[in-house]
């Protein structure tokens, strides 16, 4: 008890220095991310135990670990978050949307052996992509601080209230045997791991300052997804004004 | 060896007559869905594109991908207000380091296409228009489908893209608060050395 303590003290100690120190540094922060130096010590907690623990185990169960099966295993998660995108969807008022994902849901589960099998796909039943997040911004909740939590990713107030819901309604929640409920969130948490390796080394190439990237990457996706694809636009969505891209710009060679 | 050179040397005029026209002509979702079928069944046909060879995955982008894009114009909108306060020199060499960031990061994401299935939607387009969105949306297996938007232009050597957004994040515009802070802290001369730093850097695989 009293190491754990005393870890737990050294550790906050630890954060609070870097915080300071990033505090020191860091650009003004912007009106989406008021805790941008506390957030950014996070990010750098998360690219340690990341990198060091949770990204080569999520790489090794990609080399280890045949496409079909895992194909699979992200199918089965899937059909899962299908059952969610038809309950906001309803949740939205999207009726038609609804019934397309709960017939998914319905046929995967059954037919497609538990959801391992994405049947309703390849029957052309489309997929969606909806969560609690979207469902409160669309409601008018605004959005809230940005945060970035270590081991989870970037969210913000509005949509990690989203995750804690979708957490305490989820089937798996009511697998009575903790092993086996363990188990299946650990595999869930290394399938969605590996499925975002590809895109993490696109954020490696692409980015100058990754945790801004991936921050305003983030906010406008969700933005997007709040607004259903037509998001209005922003003040720094604006081209500089005309005169500013010259007429002849000059070509590069 | 010889007997493939040969064949290769008759069927030349073959391909050349097959090559669709390029010209100012071709409308802006047309050019779009030539290029992108193309591209995706070049790399579906090679198995080199497919494991990553860079240099070839390059080639292909040089050669199928950047003349269709308008690097000036994208450039000068990931940098916002600060564009005016370069130099026409830095602008050129902006352009260039920007330039091969994307192919970089391009490079990088399109192996992962090859499972791709794009689907266009209908252009909305008034006569005259000299600016459109042309839409498209990207379907892998098991998940739902992005969207993906390119802004084109008419120029005078046919429509071109000047950004490209993928479910509502631009890959041009969101660079702009990274560039403006550097701008900030050390000068467009500091954001080119970045971005050129950045580019020499190992590619990750």
């Amino acid at each position: 008890m009293n190491r754990t303590d005393s870890l737990f003290r050294r550790s906050a100690l630890l954060l609070a220095a870097a915080t300071a120190l990033l505090a020191g540094c860091a650009a003004a922060p912007s009106r989406d991310d008021p805790f941008e130096p506390w957030n950014r010590a996070m990010y750098e907690v998360h690219q340690v135990v990341d990198g060091n623990v949770v990204k080569p185990i999520a790489e090794a169960y990609v080399k280890a670990t045949p496409e079909p099966i895992r194909t699979g295993v992200s199918n089965f998660f899937g059909n899962i978050d299908d059952l969610f995108t038809g309950i906001n969807n309803v949740l939205e008022g999207r009726g038609d949307q609804a019934g397309d994902d709960f017939g998914r849901v319905l046929l995967n589960s059954t037919f497609g052996l538990g959801g391992i099998l994405d049947l309703a796909s390849m029957m052309g039943i489309n997929k969606d992509k909806k969560d609690f997040g979207i469902t409160f911004g669309k409601w008018g909740a605004p959005q809230g601080p940005y945060f970035f939590v270590p081991l989870f990713g970037p969210t913000t107030v509005r949509d990690g209230t989203g995750t804690v819901v979708r957490f305490f309604l989820s089937p798996l929640g009511y697998i009575p045997d903790v092993a086996v409920r363990n188990t299946i969130y650990g595999v869930g948490y290394v399938d969605g791991r590996a499925q975002a390796l590809s895109a993490e080394s696109v954020l490696d190439t692409a980015a100058l300052d990754r945790y801004r990237f991936l921050r305003n990457a983030y906010l406008k996706n969700r933005r997007y997804q709040v607004y259903e694809g037509k998001p209005p636009p922003e003040e720094d969505d604006q081209e500089p004004a005309p005169g500013a891209v010259p007429a002849a710009p000059p070509q590069p060679k | 060896m010889l007997r493939t050179v040969a064949i290769t040397l008759l069927l030349l005029p073959l391909v050349l007559i097959a090559a669709p026209p390029v010209h100012a002509q071709e409308a802006p979702d047309a050019l779009v869905k030539r290029i992108a079928e193309e591209t995706l069944t070049t790399i579906r046909s090679d198995k080199d594109l497919q494991a990553g060879n860079p240099a070839k995955v390059k080639e292909l982008i040089e050669s199928k991908l950047v003349p269709n894009f308008d690097t000036a114009r994208m450039t000068a909108l990931a940098m916002g207000r600060n564009w005016r306060g370069a130099t026409p020199e830095q602008q050129k060499q902006l352009t260039e380091q920007f330039k091969t960031l994307l192919i970089r990061t391009y490079s990088n994401a399109l192996t992962n296409y090859r499972d791709n299935t794009m689907s266009y939607k209908p252009l909305r387009m008034n006569a005259g228009d000299t600016e459109v969105v042309v839409r498209t949306e990207v379907t892998r297996p098991g998940q739902a489908p992005v969207p993906i938007d390119y802004s084109m232009e008419k120029t005078p050597e046919g429509w071109k893209a000047y950004d490209v957004v993928v479910a509502g994040v631009s890959l041009v515009t969101n660079y702009r608060d990274e560039f403006s802070d550097a701008v900030k802290s050390s000068g467009v001369d500091g954001l080119i050395k970045a971005l050129a730093d950045k580019n020499k850097g190992p590619a990750p695989k």
